[in-house]
């Protein structure tokens, strides 16, 4: 047997390559003088339309465009030298990359609006007095700082017990139709609207104490709605994770059932559970739109949860905004320093929640 | 032959039987509040859906000429937000899950994540206060160069705050969701598909295509769904930034909007009276069953591939 066709040899004519690893492609660094030289062409553009028009110049536009110009230019340089399929490989992780940043402009900008309008007002007098007689300038948060402790403290002990007796019952006892159904409502619950829960708190109320009745446990009521079912789903995700082998061994000791469950399965968890109910808290003490509808809102301080309107700091921050009187920077800055101290309760909430979850969480030996 | 053994029964202390109850309780109470919610919305809405302008000042002449706009509003805003999230989302999933450096990945998750922390409330000021008039000067200058075009005809809205504002608010609020599960699912792609793509010589785009992208199509369609039932009930952002008018039009950069049914609620709630009060709950009422049919059919597709469970 002879071989009919041998692999043609290569002609020593044609030029060796350098380094085959790293021809015919971008050098590594093109990438980032690309990014440069496009946005320093979009600065003098906007530059020379700054001078033209005497305008100011647009530092924000003309990074923007020299990103956006970054895109095609990268895309054609990869073309002419690396050829069309990594040509496409830049322009996906350009247009990658660039959703992350433009996902990041919002929360920069957020954050950096949100700090610098509302340490305006952030003074002792903001959290020392309430909205009682003022008008114009002075005044204070503390009626709704107290309200927002309140309604959601309240609901807080409205949803943990059920919410998490519902996730043991789900992951220890459920079987069937029943926890079937109860999934499926877990679920449905989820995606409540919350001014639907707001509107809900309001007729429950409102037939049984007459129409028009607005006060901090309806308020309460509301945001429970909305806070079982994120502790139902996130207690039950950590009971799961409960290993069967220390329920097994714990039964085969002899121990009840719901001992088993009181002292093995929740203390191994508790630091997921915990973690879990202060995300749902952080969720729920930023609703606005079912506070508004259920509790109203007031200027008075109002320590009562079942009488009377009761306001919070969201609602505090809408009708700020909403009801501008005269002056209306006081109005406004009182809503920016009530945003800003409502963020920060929420941040130091998902801050606390995760370290919880991180110190406290079970070693396993995994 | 074989009998099956019969079932030890444990005993029955009386602990475990007041705990058992309890559990049962509790979920019990799931069931209880959600017929509640649907009991008295539909008891409060029944009057609203067969009242006239008599009945109720707000009607214009009776219940479904008055929520129709507002149907249209919100899903026509829901839909751009989703427009606007879906490439969005699927970009930061893909460069936290392929293309940002490993050890940065879950730093990168949590920013993210950080903007489902904003409330919505502050996020109606950012829209007013900053976005709004940033975008102001690219709405007139889309008016004035593609004014041709239906959505972008004038005249332009002066403080900017139309109907496409009101979605890049809402956009920005889905994104957190639909990025965590479309995250989740990139990265339960199987290594070995993607190590085999790579293995071929694909570029890392290809890659994805073949390998990440396929897998990922149902968790994708889910994340969106999802989005858009949150962005069909979002409230307070869109009442603050959207000067609404409450007409039906497709027009994106005018001063004349369509409403949303929850912005309405919010705007019309703390004023209304006698049946307009039930006016606004029977509107509450039909948001309710969009956003169930919506979340429905979410979690019909979630199911159907019942390994992933990203969506919580």
């Amino acid at each position: 047997m002879t071989m009919t066709t041998k692999p043609e040899t290569p002609t020593s004519t044609a030029t060796p390559i350098e380094n085959s690893l790293t021809a015919g492609r971008l050098p590594r660094p093109a990438p980032w003088i690309i990014l440069g030289a496009a946005i320093a062409v979009s600065t003098a553009i906007f530059g020379v339309m700054a001078l033209a028009d005497g305008a100011g110049f647009n530092w924000g536009a003309a990074l923007l465009v020299g990103a956006l110009l970054y895109i095609p230019a990268i895309w054609l340089f990869s073309m002419l030298v690396e050829g069309r399929r990594r040509a496409m490989d830049r322009l996906v992780t350009a247009l990658v990359t660039g959703a992350f940043v433009l996902a990041m402009i919002p929360l920069i900008s957020l954050t950096i609006t949100v700090i610098t309008y509302g340490l305006n007002r952030f003074d002792a007098e903001f959290f020392t007095s309430s909205m009682r007689n003022v008008t114009g300038e002075g005044g204070g948060a503390l009626h709704a700082i107290v309200g927002t402790l309140l309604m959601t403290g309240t609901a807080a002990i409205i949803s943990i017990p059920i919410g998490l007796m519902t996730s043991v019952y789900l992951v220890e006892y459920g079987r069937g139709q029943l926890a079937r159904g109860i999934t499926f409502l877990v679920d449905v619950m989820t995606g409540i609207p919350s001014i639907v829960a707001g509107l809900f708190a309001y007729a429950l109320f409102s037939i049984f104490l007459g129409p028009g009745t607005r006060t901090g446990i309806a308020g309460a009521v509301a945001l429970a709605v909305l806070m079982i079912p994120v502790v139902v789903r996130s207690s039950e995700e950590m009971l799961r994770l409960v290993p069967n082998e220390l329920r097994e061994a714990s039964f085969a000791l002899g121990v009840p059932k719901w001992l088993t469950i009181v002292k093995v399965v929740l203390p191994t968890s508790i630091a997921g559970i915990t973690t879990g109910v202060m995300l749902s808290i952080a969720r729920v003490i930023g609703e606005t739109a079912p506070l508004l509808i259920a509790a109203g809102f007031t200027q008075s301080m109002n320590w009562n949860l079942f009488d009377g309107r009761m306001s919070s700091l969201p609602v505090f921050v809408y009708t700020q905004y909403a009801n501008q009187g005269n002056p209306p920077e006081a109005y406004l800055d009182r809503a920016w320093a009530a945003a800003l101290t409502l963020i920060l309760i929420v941040m130091a909430l998902n801050l606390i929640a995760r370290l919880v979850a991180r110190f406290f969480a079970p070693k396993f030996g995994r | 032959m074989s009998t099956a053994p019969t079932a030890i029964k444990a005993k029955q202390r009386p602990g475990d039987r007041v705990f058992s109850g309890s559990a049962v309780f509790a979920g019990s109470m799931i069931l209880v509040t959600l017929a509640a919610v649907a009991i008295f919305l539909i008891v409060q809405s029944l009057p609203a859906l067969i009242a006239s302008h008599e009945d109720a000042s707000i009607l214009p002449e009776n219940f479904w000429s008055y929520v129709g706009p507002l149907v249209f509003g919100t899903v026509w805003a829901a839909l751009l937000a989703l427009l606007m999230a879906v490439p969005v989302s699927i970009g930061i999933a893909l460069f936290i899950s392929h293309y940002a450096p490993r050890r940065l990945a879950s730093a990168l998750g949590y920013i993210v994540d950080l903007l489902a922390a904003v409330p919505s409330v502050v996020f109606g000021l950012w829209g007013i206060g900053v976005l709004a008039p940033a975008v102001q000067p690219v709405y007139s200058w889309l008016v004035d160069n593609l004014g041709w075009f239906p959505l972008f005809a004038g005249p332009v809205s002066g403080t900017g705050r139309t109907i496409l504002t009101a979605a890049i608010v809402l956009a920005v609020m889905v994104l957190p969701i639909m990025t965590a599960i479309c995250r989740e699912v990139f990265l339960q792609t199987p290594v070995l598909h993607e190590e085999a793509a790579l293995a071929l010589g694909a570029t890392r785009w290809e890659m994805i295509r073949t390998a990440v992208l396929p897998f990922g199509r149902s968790g994708i369609v889910s994340a969106a769904v999802l989005g858009l039932g949150r962005a069909l009930g979002e409230t307070m952002a869109v009442a603050m930034v959207l000067s609404a008018t409450g007409v039906v039009t497709f027009q994106l950069l005018t001063s004349v909007n369509p409403s949303t049914i929850a912005a309405n609620i919010a705007l019309s709630f703390p004023e209304a009276y006698g049946m307009n009060v039930n006016v606004l709950i029977a509107t509450g009422l039909i948001l309710f069953i969009v956003t169930f049919a919506v979340n429905a059919i979410a979690r019909w597709i979630v199911s159907r591939r019942k390994e992933f469970s990203g969506a919580n």
